[in-house]
């Protein structure tokens, strides 16, 4: 992975820019020893590892904007940093730039249960939200598997999904207020506790911008009640298309299920192996599918999906009758990363995108693209927005694996992309799937994308290299190429 | 010469833009021109009219998408929808007669630009948590492309998002991908009579935060609920507080029964069921028909729920006029009697730092003087104009529509 040429000059003065971060933040807060940094190389996507000149750990919104100000003056580039649990290198560091960790970041700030809403700074976990509300019934909706660990700064960044967002929406719609603050140190908040202010939307703009625009440091979030019961079902396939049909026949019924999702044969298996969720072995594809609301409601859909499941030719099928078994249908999809860890030394975690519809046939192109790299995939999908999460098997001591497995994923997201898909579902360009951003856009969108970035970071030093694949000077981006002339187009209509 | 540019696709789109930009001529953009009195006045000479981009090209109903080109009147693609069972679930608002127009007259470009969302937005999101991609031309002359077809996508930045609410700002939109769901089977409205505006908050925010999965929280001031066309409401010679519910028949009646119980504390309780319910929601969505008077001036507030009832009592105590409250007092509308100003002042101190203040109806010399949006802190002001920048540097497209420029 070719990342920003490191400036030298920045390195060599690395002891005079720790002295400086030192003045800001004082004591602990600035890390530069080098067996410290090691904790820091590296996030949830552990292919890619780079030491960064220092990690700087600041507790309040003057530090945030001073450090970054300061980075700013000396042409420093600043990585910030939530948990680290981001899957395509999100917080991956740069040789001359520092990270900025919103770890101590880490209060709830209000909790408005008449306005259902919680002020949160960054660096509480997703699920630090939800535990300070549940006690009066309340939850925060997305719920990133990595839940325990990611913050809720690094879920605005990336605008994190998780298995109920077809229903409850993802990070962006659940989001109300933002302060942020951007590389000249100027402090900006957006939105608040009121919908849908005027203006250009730049709450939703952030959400998502991959920590390319500015360092969030408080998040205002919509938390809902929790709905009266959930019950699933469990059902089993004997091909993966009557499970897709099963998904597009729930929803054309009008359904929207909490979560549905499929896992594929290898998945099932490997599962079963781990945790013994009792999955039924004898078939192709799995649907969990999860019916949440009003117990009157839910009672009444759980009937009307077993008939749909029925007509697709569900060959298992099981209600859970209880909150137990209600968990035990999702212990399995659950630790299916880890599960398929237990089977391979090592996995590969994608994440496309693709119109539902499209699923059997992208299914029967991995496996044949399976057969070509030599390496195993094993399928769990959100099934109901059409998420895909291939995990590729490999094992990276095994020579060439690693650029094997890497081509292998590739190729599935280029193929995503072809039947009407996208690259990124819910983790993240990140440097992980930057240089197939032009399977997607072309130059002018990019360009388009990255004037935006000029806007907020005219120098471009908040989390470069990250996103996109070309890096290209503000001014340059800014100027207009116009070729003067006549309106080019003598038979359109005018009054 | 002033032009009015009619292309007929977005190859001409991009045309004209590009002639635009080459001539440095500021274009107003238009679709069928219900939205010309929002915003600030701006008139430049020429208009590029995009009601030529008409139609829909994609519609999965079972993948819950749907594409259209930016000029397609937006009773079509609802006509389209229902004949499926399916709908906008963020209920987009015609401000149609609001503005002095007629009804059904937007097109969904217009609708995405000024980010319309009506009562369901507290349950479903508003109309730019539906806008899943994005083909436009930049005010550079340049066709850009965003977003995509599916919900779950986070490759490279959500310039939906920028562009929902740019009021055609930023980029002359071309086609536009929105999200679709389920019609609800059923709805029904559970009624509270009598409640001041303090109350009816406190119930409309206890109805929020209960399971019952409500979508729609609405208080109408007596004056408000006197103008409705549904009898019950019109006849209750109250203030009026409505809650909806929606789904499967089953779990509607279920329900409604439990919010009847839960509200029956306040005060007298009544519910609506089918046409009087759909009535008293599109009234509330649509505005007018509440307000009576169609030469107010007219303030849409953003508030915190809880903060709007003080609020309205300031502004209210200084000046002539009714309000109308929905999503749980999130959203108040404000029709006060015409003034030179607007009463901008009381209004936009009244808000505070508790929403924002847009001036929704009011005279073009009005809207000349006043700042029909909130007025911004200068950091987040100048981020506006950069941004304005980078789709736009020359102020091509709707020159002056949100900010004053030159």
């Amino acid at each position: 992975m070719r990342m920003p040429e490191p400036d030298a000059g920045t390195i060599a003065q690395a002891a005079e820019l720790v002295a400086a971060l030192r003045e800001i933040v004082p004591g602990e807060g600035v890390i530069a020893d080098d067996q410290e940094l090691r904790a820091y190389e590296s996030d949830g996507l552990t292919a890619y590892r780079q030491a960064p000149l220092a990690v700087v750990l600041p507790e309040t919104v003057p530090q945030v904007a001073d450090i970054l100000k300061l980075c700013g003056e000396r042409g420093v580039k600043v990585v910030p940093r939530g948990a680290g649990t981001s899957l395509s290198g999100g917080a991956l560091p740069l040789a001359d730039g520092i990270i900025l960790g919103l770890g101590k970041f880490n209060r709830i700030l209000e909790i408005d249960f008449e306005n259902r809403c919680v002020r949160a700074q960054p660096g509480v976990t997703n699920l630090g939200i939800t535990n300070a509300v549940e006690h009066a019934g309340f939850y925060y909706a997305p719920d990133p598997s990595s839940q325990i660990a990611c913050t809720i700064g690094g879920n605005v960044a990336e605008n994190s999904g998780g298995v109920h967002c077809l229903k409850y929406g993802l990070t962006t719609n659940n989001i109300l207020g933002l302060e942020v603050v951007l590389m000249s140190g100027e402090v900006l908040r957006l939105g608040g506790k009121h919908l849908d202010a005027e203006g250009y939307d730049l709450l939703g703009l952030m959400t998502g911008s991959e920590g390319l625009l500015g360092v969030i440091t408080e998040v205002t979030v919509r938390v809902l009640k929790k709905p009266e019961t959930a019950r699933a079902l469990l059902l089993g396939f004997p091909s993966n298309e009557a499970a897709g049909d099963c998904v597009a026949r729930i929803i054309g019924a009008g359904i929207i299920p909490g979560g549905i999702e499929m896992m594929d044969r290898d998945a099932i298996h490997a599962a079963e192996a781990f945790c013994q969720p009792g999955y039924p072995l004898d078939v192709e594809a799995i649907l969990i599918v999860e019916l949440d609301g009003p117990r009157v409601e839910v009672d009444h859909l759980i009937e009307t999906v077993r008939g749909l499941a029925d007509a697709s030719g569900a060959v298992s099928l099981r209600v859970s009758e209880s909150e137990d078994e209600r968990l035990r249908f999702w212990a399995g999809r659950k630790a299916a990363f880890p599960a398929v860890g237990r089977i391979s030394p090592d996995y590969y975690c994608m994440d496309g995108t693709i119109p539902r519809r499209q699923l059997p046939v992208v299914l029967a192109r991995m496996a044949e693209m399976s057969k070509k790299y030599g390496l195993r995939v094993a399928n769990v999908f959100h099934a109901g927005d059409g998420n895909l999460h291939p995990l590729i098997l490999y094992d990276a001591n095994a020579p060439g694996e690693l650029g094997k497995a890497g081509g292998f994923g590739a190729d599935i997201l280029r193929r995503c992309v072809e039947v009407g898909g996208v690259l990124t579902g819910e983790h993240g360009v990140g440097v992980e799937k930057r240089d197939l951003m032009e399977t997607m856009f072309n130059e002018d969108d990019l360009k388009q994308q990255q004037r935006v970035k000029c806007a907020f970071d005219p120098d471009q030093r908040l989390n470069p290299g990250k996103v996109f694949p070309q890096l290209h000077r503000c001014a340059e981006l800014g100027r207009m190429h116009i070729s003067r002339g006549q309106i080019p187009f003598p038979d359109l209509p005018r009054f | 010469m002033a032009e009015r540019l009619a292309p007929a696709d977005a190859a001409q789109v991009l045309d004209c833009v590009r002639w635009a930009v080459a001539e440095a001529v500021p274009l107003d953009i238009i679709g069928r021109g219900s939205k010309q009195a929002l915003g600030r006045p701006a008139a430049a000479e020429h208009v590029l009219d995009l009601s030529g981009l008409s139609g829909v090209s994609l519609y999965e109903p079972d993948e819950l998408v749907l594409t259209a080109g930016a000029g397609t009147p937006l009773v079509e693609i609802e006509g389209l929808l229902s004949q499926n069972r399916q709908q906008l679930a963020f209920e987009p608002a015609d401000y149609g007669p609001l503005l002095g127009g007629t009804a059904g007259a937007q097109t969904l470009g217009g609708m995405i630009a000024a980010n319309l969302s009506g009562p369901r937005r507290i349950k479903s999101g508003a109309a730019r948590d539906h806008f899943l991609g994005i083909k436009a031309v930049s005010g550079r002359g340049d066709a850009v492309k965003s977003g995509g077809r599916v919900v779950k996508n986070v490759t490279g930045y959500d310039l939906c998002k920028l562009l929902a609410g740019s009021y055609g700002t930023l980029a002359a939109m071309t086609e536009i991908t929105v999200k679709v769901l389920p019609a609800p089977e059923k709805a029904r409205t559970v009624l509270v009579f009598g409640l001041d505006a303090e109350t009816a908050v406190t119930a409309l925010s206890r109805a929020g935060g209960s399971p019952h999965e409500v979508s729609g929280l609405a208080h109408l001031p007596a004056a408000a609920a006197a103008a409705s066309s549904v009898g019950y409401v019109a006849g209750a010679g109250a203030a009026v507080t409505a809650v909806r519910v929606e789904g499967p028949g089953p779990s509607v009646e279920h329900r409604c029964r439990a919010l009847r119980q839960e509200l029956g504390g306040f005060g007298p309780v009544e519910e609506l069921h089918s046409r009087n319910s759909r009535g008293l929601w599109t009234e509330i969505r649509d505005v007018q028909p509440l307000l009576g008077d169609r030469d107010s001036d007219v303030w849409k507030l953003s508030l915190t729920p809880t903060a709007a009832p003080g609020i309205v009592g300031r502004i209210l105590g200084q000046a002539d006029g009714r309000a109308l409250f929905d999503w749980a007092g999130g959203l108040v509308w404000l029709s006060l009697a015409p003034a030179g100003d607007a009463h901008h002042g009381i209004v936009r101190d009244a808000v505070g730092g508790d929403g924002h203040a847009t001036l929704l109806r009011a005279p073009v010399a009005v809207r000349r003087k006043v700042p029909v949006f909130q007025p911004q802190p200068a950091a987040l002001a100048a981020l506006t104009r950069r941004v304005k920048d980078s789709f736009d540097p020359q102020a091509i497209l709707n020159r002056g529509r949100m900010f004053a420029e030159s």
